[in-house]
C-alpha cells in the first residue's frame, strides 16, 4: 500500500476534473488527480467538438446560453491553440418551424449572443453542399474545440503547477473520520497496487459516474441521469463552419467540422449506466436522414466512425422526471456538508463542455472557502500550455510543419501526420501500453484506414523500447483491432466498408495476426 | 455506330483470378481482352499462395492444403473449392509454378505444393501456413529454423525486427533482432524504393557487407521483402553467398515487393500468349439480349469504349476493390454488371457483429454461381476469384488458392464454351514471341 497526502484530491480525469485540477493548482493547491482510465477518454472524449456560442440554448435555457457565450468568449483566449474559428450558422431548413427564427433572434439579443442574419445565397455560397431550400441563415460565434488536446493541456498545466495526474487509478473507496471525507483509497490498475490518498478536500468530478462516487460516502440522491447519445465522424468536412438547425434542440442537429473530418450529433437517450456504449441501429439510419436534411447527399459520403457519449444531466431527487433533453444543461455544484452533513466533499456535475472552466471555478472558490484560504482565480487569464500565442489552430498547419520536417522525421501514420518522434515522447511521458492511449493523445489511428497501417507501426515502436513484453505488444494490437471495430461496424458500408476489408486482409493474409505464437498459438 | 473491340473473350479484372483465365485463354488460342478498373490486389499481396491455412473457428494450422481444400469443400457446398474441386487447384499450382519458372525473371521460382503447408515468417513474427511461395522465401520455412537473424530497416516503418524475432522466439525458434541502413537520405523509404536500390550492384554489396557485420552465428537471416525488384535472383543469392547462409524474405504491409514481381510474370506471360490488357477502363455499362451480356462500355478517352465477346469473365474482386458494395440501406450489389449476389444475411439480420475476431455474417457475400462458376444473373459470365462466394479467404488463408484456380477453371470452362481447348501446362513457357507488347493504357 502506497500512502499519499494533498489537500486537492479531484475524481475524474475528464474537462471538469483537468479544469479543477489546473484552477486549484495555479492558486497553489496542492492537488492529486486519479482517473479509472485515460484523459477524456469518458463523456469528454466522446463528443462532437463544439465549442458552443450559447445560440442551442437561447430559448430553451437562456442561463446555459449566457454561460456559454461568456465562456466561449474566455476561451478563445485561455485555450486557443485547442480551438478552431469556424464559426457556425444556425439554418432554416424545410423542415423547421420558421416561427423559431424570431424566437431566436429575441433569445440570442436577451443572452447576448452576437448573431447576425446573412442572406441565404451568402450562406450557400460559403457553404455550398447545405440543403439549398434553407429559407434563412443566422451567423454565430460557435467555434470547434479539440477535447483531447484541451484535457491534455489542462493536466499539463496542472502540472507545472505542481498537481500530480495519475490515470488508470480507480477510486474503490473513500475514506473517512466521522462524517467528514478525507481522501479515498484507490487502486492502481497498470502496477496493481493500492494507494491510500488523504486530501482535505474531495472534489468528485466523476461525471455521469458522480452517484456512483457519491453513493461510496453514502450519499444517496446525487441522480445523475446519463443520457446517452450518438455521434458519427464522416470522413470529410462536408461543411466549413458549424451548422445547426435553428429549431428548438432535437436529434441529429448538428454538423461540427473539426481536425478533418465533421462529427453530426445528437443523439438523446435516457439510460441507466453510465458505461452504456450501444449505439442502435434504428438511431444510425435516424442520424444519417437527419443528416440528409443539412446537406443533401449525406448518406452517400463516407461514415468514419460511430460513438456514444454519456451527458451528466443532474437531477434533484425532488423534481419528477423529466426527458433527459428537458433537463437543464447548467451544472451542479453540490457541498455535501450543507446538503447532506458529509465534510470534506464536493461534487461538481452537470453542465457541458464549453462551460468546463467556469464549472472549476466555482469549485475551486468553495474549495477556498472550505479550506478558508481564500484565493483569487487565475484561469481567466492564464493561457493554457501550447495557447500562449493566442493563436487559433488552423487546419492547414500541422500539415505545413510536416512538410518542413518530411525527409528528417519518419510518419508512423499517415492519416493523421504523426511522426515517429511524438509518438515516443509521448510514450516516454505517459509509459502506456494501450494504443487507443496514443489515438486519443495523437490522433494515432483516427484516419481513413482507422489504423490499418499504423498500429501495426505503433506496436512495433512500442514493443522495440523494450520494455513492453511481446505478449502484451500483440495484445495491445488486438485490444485495438477490436476496440476501434466496436465504432465501425455499426456505420460499416460504402467506402469504409471497402477499407476496413482492405485492412482486414491486411492484418489477416499478410500479418496473420489471429495466430500469433506469444498469443499461446505456438506451433 | 459506336466503336467497340470484339474479342473472344473479355476479362473484367486484372488480379491474379482475372490474369490466370486470360492466360489460359489466350494459350488455349482465344483473343482475350482483359480490362480493369485499376492494376489488381496482386501488387498488394504478400507473394507467398495460400490455398487453405485454417478451418475458421480453429486455432491450429492445416498441415496440408490438400486436406484442406477438403474439409473447406465438405463444410460449405457454396465454397468455391466445392466447385472447382482439388484437381483444378493443383493443376492450376502446377501451372503457376512452370509459368513463374518460364517468366522474365530469370532463375525466381515457386516452390511448394498441395500436401505440406509451409510455415512462413510474417512481419509479426507468425507463421503463416501457405502452399506456395517464392525462392526467395522458403528459406523462412519454420521448421527448418533454428537460430535466426531478423534484420530491419529503419527507414522502413513498415516491418519491425523485434516484434517479429520475439513472437519467433515465443514459437520456440531462437531468433535475434537487428538493424541495418540502407539510407536513402530519406527518414521514409518504401519497400519498393529499397528493392530499387538493392537491384544496382554496387548497394547490395554495401548492404551484405553491413549484414555480415551484424547477423553473427545466426544460421539464417530473415529480411523484409526488399530484396530486388528486377533483380531479385541475383540480389538473394549474393546475399545467400556473401552471409554463407539461408536468407529469406518477410513480406511488409502493402505495396508488396514480391506482389509486383508476380504481377510482372503474369502480365509478362499474358502480353506473350497474344492476350491484350487494357488498365483504366472502369465498365459504366452493359447490353443485354436474354440472358446474355452482349456489350459492355468503359469509362476511358482514346481508345475503344465498348467491348464485346462471346463470353465474359468477370474477376473483379469483392467489397475491398469496388466490385460488390453496401449502400448506408444495407443494400449490397455487384457494381460491374448488376449480377445477383449470395451469401447475404436474411432481411433484418445482423450484416455485422460486435466482436471484430468472430466470424462476421457478411463476410461470404459474392456474386451467385452455379456449379460451373457460371453468374445466375447472365448465361454467358464466369466468375472468378474475389467475387465469388461462400469464403472467408483472409481468415482461413485461401485467397491465393481460390484466385488461381478458380481462374484456372474458368479457363477451362470458356474454352469448352467457345470450342476451344486450353493448352497443356508446359505450352506456357512457348509463345509466340510477336504476341510481345506493351500494355495498353486507357483514359
Amino acid at each position: 500500500m502506497i500512502a499519499l497526502a494533498t489537500e486537492v484530491l479531484v475524481i475524474g480525469g475528464g474537462t471538469t476534473g483537468a479544469g479543477v485540477a489546473w484552477d486549484a493548482a495555479l492558486r497553489g493547491f496542492d492537488v492529486i488527480l486519479v482517473e479509472r482510465g485515460d484523459l477524456a477518454e469518458g463523456t469528454s472524449g466522446r463528443f462532437h467538438g463544439l465549442l458552443h456560442s450559447g445560440g442551442r440554448y437561447v430559448v430553451k435555457d437562456p442561463r446555459a446560453a449566457r454561460e456559454c457565450i461568456a465562456e466561449n468568449r474566455l476561451l478563445r483566449r485561455v485555450a486557443a491553440d485547442c480551438i478552431e474559428d469556424c464559426g457556425g450558422l444556425f439554418v432554416t431548413t424545410p423542415w423547421d418551424d420558421p416561427a423559431y427564427a424570431e424566437q431566436f433572434l429575441a433569445g440570442c439579443a436577451a443572452a447576448g449572443v452576437d448573431c447576425d442574419e446573412i442572406p441565404v445565397a451568402q450562406a450557400l455560397r460559403e457553404e455550398p453542399r447545405l440543403h439549398p431550400q434553407i429559407s434563412r441563415a443566422f451567423r454565430v460565434p460557435d467555434a470547434a474545440i479539440d477535447v483531447w488536446k484541451t484535457v491534455s493541456a489542462l493536466a499539463e498545466g496542472a502540472r507545472r503547477s505542481g498537481a500530480r495526474i495519475l490515470t488508470r487509478h480507480e477510486v474503490r473507496a473513500l475514506s473517512g473520520a466521522g462524517d467528514t471525507v478525507t481522501g479515498a483509497l484507490v487502486h492502481d490498475l497498470r502496477r496493481g497496487e493500492d494507494v491510500a490518498i488523504e486530501a482535505r478536500v474531495t472534489v468528485n468530478a466523476a461525471g455521469a459516474w458522480a452517484g456512483q462516487i457519491a453513493a461510496l460516502a453514502g450519499i444517496e440522491g446525487v441522480h445523475v441521469r446519463p443520457g446517452r447519445g450518438i455521434m458519427i465522424a464522416m470522413n470529410h468536412r462536408l461543411v466549413q463552419q458549424v451548422v445547426n438547425r435553428c429549431q428548438m434542440p432535437t436529434d441529429g442537429d448538428i454538423l461540427v467540422p473539426i481536425r478533418t473530418v465533421s462529427v453530426i450529433g445528437t443523439t438523446d437517450e435516457h439510460t441507466e449506466n453510465p458505461d452504456d456504449h450501444t449505439v442502435p441501429p434504428a438511431e444510425v439510419d435516424s442520424m444519417l436522414d437527419e443528416g440528409e436534411k443539412l446537406v443533401p447527399g449525406f448518406r452517400q459520403a463516407r461514415a468514419l466512425r460511430v460513438w456514444t457519449g454519456v451527458r451528466p444531466l443532474f437531477q434533484d431527487g425532488k423534481v419528477p422526471a423529466l426527458a433527459t433533453r428537458d433537463l437543464t444543461r447548467a451544472h451542479a455544484l453540490l457541498d455535501h456538508r450543507q446538503r447532506d452533513g458529509v465534510g470534506g466533499l464536493i461534487t461538481i456535475t452537470g453542465g457541458k463542455l464549453t462551460t468546463f472552466r467556469l464549472m472549476a471555478q466555482q469549485t475551486v472558490d468553495l474549495v477556498c472557502w472550505m479550506l478558508s484560504r481564500m484565493r483569487p482565480c487565475a484561469t481567466g487569464s492564464t493561457p493554457l500550455p501550447g495557447s500562449e500565442s493566442g493563436e487559433h489552430h488552423r487546419l492547414g498547419e500541422r500539415l505545413a510543419r510536416k512538410e518542413a520536417t518530411l525527409r528528417e522525421r519518419q510518419i508512423v501514420c499517415e492519416c493523421e501526420l504523426v511522426s515517429r518522434e511524438r509518438l515516443e515522447a509521448v510514450l516516454d511521458e505517459t509509459e502506456t501500453t494501450e494504443i487507443d492511449d496514443l489515438r486519443r493523445r495523437l490522433r494515432l489511428g483516427m484516419g481513413p484506414c482507422q489504423g490499418g497501417f499504423c498500429s501495426y507501426r505503433a506496436a512495433g515502436i512500442m514493443h522495440a523500447r523494450g520494455s513492453l513484453p511481446v505478449a502484451r505488444a500483440d495484445q495491445a494490437l488486438t485490444d485495438f483491432l477490436k476496440e476501434r471495430w466496436k465504432g465501425i461496424w455499426p456505420v460499416l458500408y460504402g467506402d469504409q466498408l471497402r477499407q476496413m476489408r482492405f485492412d482486414e486482409w491486411v492484418f489477416h493474409a499478410v500479418l496473420d495476426v489471429e495466430h500469433l505464437p506469444a498469443d499461446g498459438g505456438a506451433s | 455506330m459506336r466503336g467497340s473491340l470484339r474479342s473472344d473473350v473479355v476479362v473484367i479484372g486484372a488480379g491474379s483470378a482475372g490474369l490466370t483465365a486470360a492466360i489460359r485463354l489466350a494459350q488455349a488460342g482465344a483473343q482475350v481482352t482483359v480490362i480493369a478498373k485499376g492494376a489488381g490486389s496482386t501488387q498488394l499481396a504478400p507473394g507467398w499462395i495460400d490455398v487453405a491455412g485454417y478451418m475458421p473457428g480453429e486455432r491450429a494450422p492445416l498441415a496440408s492444403a490438400r486436406r484442406g481444400i477438403e474439409r473447406l469443400s465438405a463444410r460449405r457446398p457454396d465454397h468455391p473449392y466445392a466447385l472447382i474441386g482439388v484437381q483444378a487447384v493443383s493443376d492450376a499450382l502446377g501451372w503457376l509454378l512452370a509459368t513463374v519458372a518460364a517468366g522474365p525473371l530469370s532463375g525466381y521460382t515457386y516452390h511448394g505444393g498441395l500436401d505440406v503447408n509451409m510455415r512462413l515468417v510474417t512481419a509479426l513474427g507468425g507463421l503463416r501456413p501457405s502452399a506456395c511461395a517464392p525462392i526467395t522465401f522458403t528459406a523462412g520455412e519454420a521448421a527448418g529454423l533454428r537460430r535466426v537473424a531478423i534484420v530491419g530497416v529503419p527507414a522502413l516503418r513498415d516491418f519491425h525486427p523485434r516484434l517479429c524475432a520475439d513472437n519467433l522466439r515465443a514459437a520456440g525458434i531462437e531468433a535475434s533482432a537487428h538493424s541495418v541502413a540502407l539510407d536513402l537520405r530519406r527518414a521514409d523509404a518504401s519497400a519498393l524504393e529499397l528493392a530499387r536500390a538493392l537491384d544496382d550492384t554496387r548497394a547490395r554489396r554495401a548492404f551484405a557487407a553491413s549484414l555480415a557485420a551484424v547477423v553473427g552465428s545466426s544460421d539464417a537471416v530473415g529480411l523484409p521483402a526488399i530484396l530486388g525488384l528486377r533483380e531479385a535472383p541475383a540480389v538473394h543469392s549474393e546475399l545467400q553467398e556473401r552471409l554463407g547462409r539461408p536468407v529469406f524474405e518477410i513480406p511488409t504491409l502493402p505495396p508488396s515487393v514480391p506482389g509486383m514481381r508476380l504481377y510482372e510474370i503474369l502480365g509478362h506471360a499474358l502480353r506473350s500468349a497474344g492476350g491484350r490488357l487494357v488498365l483504366g477502363a472502369g465498365v459504366v455499362s452493359h447490353e443485354r439480349s436474354g440472358d446474355l451480356v452482349t456489350r459492355i462500355d468503359t469509362a476511358t478517352a482514346g481508345s475503344p469504349s465498348g467491348y464485346e465477346a462471346e463470353c465474359y469473365v468477370l474477376a473483379s474482386g469483392g467489397f475491398h476493390s469496388g466490385a460488390l458494395e453496401l449502400d448506408s440501406r444495407w443494400q449490397a450489389r455487384e457494381t460491374v454488371l448488376g449480377l445477383p449476389l449470395s451469401g447475404l444475411p436474411r432481411e433484418g439480420a445482423p450484416r455485422f457483429v460486435h466482436d471484430y475476431f468472430d466470424e462476421q455474417p457478411f463476410s461470404r457475400v459474392g456474386v451467385a454461381v452455379d456449379a460451373d462458376l457460371r453468374s445466375m444473373g447472365a448465361q454467358n459470365v464466369f466468375v472468378a476469384g474475389a467475387s465469388l462466394p461462400g469464403a472467408v479467404p483472409w481468415r482461413e488463408g485461401s485467397g491465393e488458392g481460390i484466385a488461381l484456380a478458380s481462374g484456372y477453371r474458368v479457363a477451362e470452362l470458356v474454352a469448352a464454351e467457345l470450342g476451344a481447348t486450353p493448352a497443356p501446362q508446359s505450352s506456357g513457357a512457348a509463345a509466340p514471341a510477336e504476341g510481345v507488347g506493351p500494355d495498353e493504357r486507357a483514359g
